[in-house]
This record gives structure tokens, C-alpha cells and sequence, in this order.
């Protein structure tokens, strides 16, 4: 398996200080995907983004697993809301233009 | 200058200890992280500002400065060395301020600590910090954004090339990452978040994946039947008018609406609505024609 848009979870560890047992934790969870290649832990590119952020709200808000679940949850909650209000809003728009 | 007071920011008594320092950034923060306000350039900026005032506070060396020199804190080494070498005789220490200071843009500067390189720290996580994100507006036609089209935009002196998909909404934001500002000591660049602005159209109105238009049909089309043509963003198209058609009749054109964004091939419908017109200027034989209409 190609592993070019990989990152060993190791690195990643080492380079954001943060434990192993964190980032299989969250792959726990279901917040995020581990990648396993020949017995080795591997992050993809897609995810990245996403574990920065759990680690930022994990280590630098002191929020716990269970807290991080439920704020993934209401991000995406919060991410369908505000394209319903945008579409609301053109609705109204249209409507205020009659 | 713009005096702000970082106790004032972080909900402190001036003699607060480093662990209540700790704990109202702490609470602060949750409330205003980036993280947990997407798209909102208040709480962005409440949290720069929280970051910067635990910066300073929650560093002795600099907290002593800071409560020594106010707003100038940082230049507190010049100042004392300029204070030496002209041997001056009053100390400023306690003031907020100082006349005659050239120390730059003021506050604003602090914030380089959050995007700039001067003070961030050296040492831990928190010493990378991410770019700054960048917000810009893109203003579309209904048209444009009717099909999936290539853009090129100039952000900062740079040329991006983006894919704008058919169906973007009116006011829908889109995230280009890594094109924001750079990042610090190695930290990932922001995002570049653009905003499409998509004008009203002459003619057609949107509502999500639907269009709606309102096209006028003689009297005698309505009566008797007939066809009409209608531009559509796609074409022309052949519209068949049943006789007697009311004014107002309002029909549905399946899968001839906007494109459904993202999903490639899936369109919404368009809605027409018909209107009437009366005839104008007629000839005496023809509103002869009417009365005989009339009473038939």
C-alpha cells in the first residue's frame, strides 16, 4: 500500500508532544481514522486537520474525550445550521424582492 | 495610542495569581477558541486579544513589565537604558504612558504574538503557531455560478486558481486551506475563507436549486394555445401553452432548475408562471369582434 500521503502516527506524536494513546483514543471515539499498514499506524492527509484540532481543543482547553465527542458533534450540528440559514435567508431574500 | 488593559481582558484583579491568571484564560479561551467559533471574526478576535494579555500575564518577567510600563512594556529595556544615558532625573515608572514615545503602531504590534515572530515563545507546543485566516469576497453572476468554471484570485501578491462548482449558494463560504497567512516557527499556514456574493438576476429568481421566471403570453395564445419560447441559463427551450390558460397558471419544468452544488448532473426545477396581456390599440373591426364576443 502506498503511503505517500501518510503521516506515521508516531511522528506526529513526537512532533505535537502528545501521547499514542491519545490519538487511539480518539480513533475510539470515532473522531477519527488510524490508517494501519503492516501493523504500523499511519494518519492520513485528510485527517490531519481534523486530530490538530482535537489536540489543540484536548491540550491547550483541557476539554476531555467525552467533552471533544460532544463538541465534533455540535460543530457539524452548527455547520448544517448556518448553511440553512444562509439558504433561509436567500429564501427571504426572495421573497422581500416581490 | 490604544491602551488595553489585559487584566480588563482576562477578568482579573491586578493582583490576581499566576493561577488565576491560568484559570480565566483557560475559561476564556474555551469560550472563544477558533476552534469552537468557525467563521466568527469577533470571537477571533476576542481570542487574539486573550492570548496576547496571557502572554504577558501569565510571564512574571514580562507581567512585572507590563505593570511597571503600561501599553510600552516592551520597550522597557530602551527605555531604561535611554533613561541612564541622559541621566534624567524623573522616572516615568507607573505610567501608562510616556510623551514623546516612538514606539511603533502601538497594541496592534502585540498582536504579533499570536501572527508575528517577536514573541512567540521558544519552547513547548504552544510555540507554533498557526497563520493568520484570510477572508475575501467573490462576487458571481447567476450564470457563473450555473456552471462549475475556474477562477484565478489574487490574495497577498499571490495568484490562486480555484474551481468554483455549479450551485453555489448566495452567501455560501468556502475554505481554501493553507492560504492564509503564513504560519509561525513552523506552524501550518491559515485558510483562506471566501464568501460568494451572487447578484440578483434580471429575470430569473433562485430559491435553493429552483428557478422561478414569469413570462408574458398574448391573449390570444392563452385562449387558444400554443407555444412560446423561453431562455433558459441552459437554452432556449419550446414551451407548449394549453388553451385557456389562466393568468398567474404556474407550471414546473422537472430538472430545468439550478444545478444541485456538488452533485454533478442533478438540477433543481423551473417554475413558470404566466401573465396574460390584454391586447392594446385595437382596431374598431376587432373590438367589434370582442362585443360579438361578448354576448355569444
Amino acid at each position: 500500500m502506498q503511503t505517500d500521503d501518510l503521516i506515521l502516527a508516531e511522528d506526529f506524536c513526537t512532533h505535537y508532544r502528545v501521547e499514542l494513546s491519545f490519538i487511539n483514543y480518539l480513533e475510539e471515539y470515532g473522531l477519527i481514522e488510524i490508517t494501519s499498514v503492516e501493523e504500523t499506524s499511519y494518519i492520513s492527509r485528510e485527517q490531519l486537520r481534523k486530530l490538530e484540532q482535537l489536540v489543540r481543543l484536548h491540550y491547550d482547553l483541557n476539554i476531555n474525550l467525552e467533552g471533544i465527542d460532544a463538541i465534533a458533534h455540535l460543530l457539524e450540528r452548527m455547520k448544517g445550521l448556518q448553511f440553512e440559514i444562509i439558504s433561509l435567508k436567500n429564501r427571504l431574500g426572495l421573497y422581500e424582492k416581490i | 495610542m490604544e491602551f488595553i488593559d489585559y487584566y480588563k481582558v482576562l477578568g482579573i484583579e491586578k493582583n490576581a495569581s499566576e493561577s488565576d491568571i491560568k484559570s480565566a484564560y483557560r475559561k476564556l479561551a474555551r469560550k472563544f477558541h477558533p476552534d469552537l467559533n468557525p467563521n466568527d471574526k469577533e470571537a477571533n478576535k476576542k481570542f487574539q486579544q486573550i492570548n496576547e494579555a496571557n502572554e504577558v500575564l501569565s510571564d512574571p518577567e514580562k507581567r512585572k513589565k507590563y505593570d511597571t510600563y503600561g501599553g510600552d512594556w516592551k520597550h522597557a529595556e530602551e527605555f531604561e537604558k535611554a533613561q541612564q544615558s541622559q541621566s534624567r532625573q524623573e522616572s516615568n515608572s507607573g505610567s501608562y504612558s510616556f510623551s514623546g514615545s516612538d514606539f511603533g503602531s502601538g497594541f496592534s504590534d502585540f498582536f504579533s504574538s499570536m501572527f508575528g515572530q517577536s514573541e512567540a515563545k521558544s519552547s513547548g507546543r504552544h510555540a507554533k503557531y498557526r497563520g493568520e485566516d484570510y477572508n475575501a469576497e467573490l462576487h458571481l453572476t447567476l450564470e457563473e455560478a450555473y456552471t462549475t468554471h475556474k477562477q484565478t484570485l489574487t490574495v497577498n501578491g499571490k495568484n490562486i486558481r480555484i474551481t468554483i462548482p455549479a450551485g453555489v449558494e448566495n452567501g455560501q463560504v468556502i475554505k481554501l486551506k493553507g492560504h492564509g497567512g503564513s504560519g509561525i516557527n513552523e506552524g501550518p499556514n491559515g485558510d483562506l475563507y471566501i464568501t460568494f456574493v451572487i447578484a440578483d438576476h434580471a429575470i430569473y429568481k433562485r430559491r435553493a436549486d429552483d428557478l422561478y421566471i414569469s413570462i408574458d403570453i398574448d391573449l390570444y395564445t392563452a385562449i387558444l394555445g400554443g407555444e412560446v419560447m423561453l431562455d433558459t441559463l441552459s437554452g432556449k427551450i419550446k414551451l407548449k401553452v394549453n388553451p385557456e390558460t389562466q393568468s398567474g397558471t404556474k407550471i414546473r419544468l422537472k430538472g430545468k432548475g439550478f444545478p444541485v452544488y456538488k452533485n454533478e448532473g442533478q438540477f433543481g426545477d423551473l417554475y413558470v408562471t404566466y401573465s396574460v396581456k390584454i391586447p392594446t390599440n385595437l382596431t374598431e373591426r376587432q373590438k367589434e369582434l370582442f362585443r360579438e364576443l361578448s354576448q355569444s
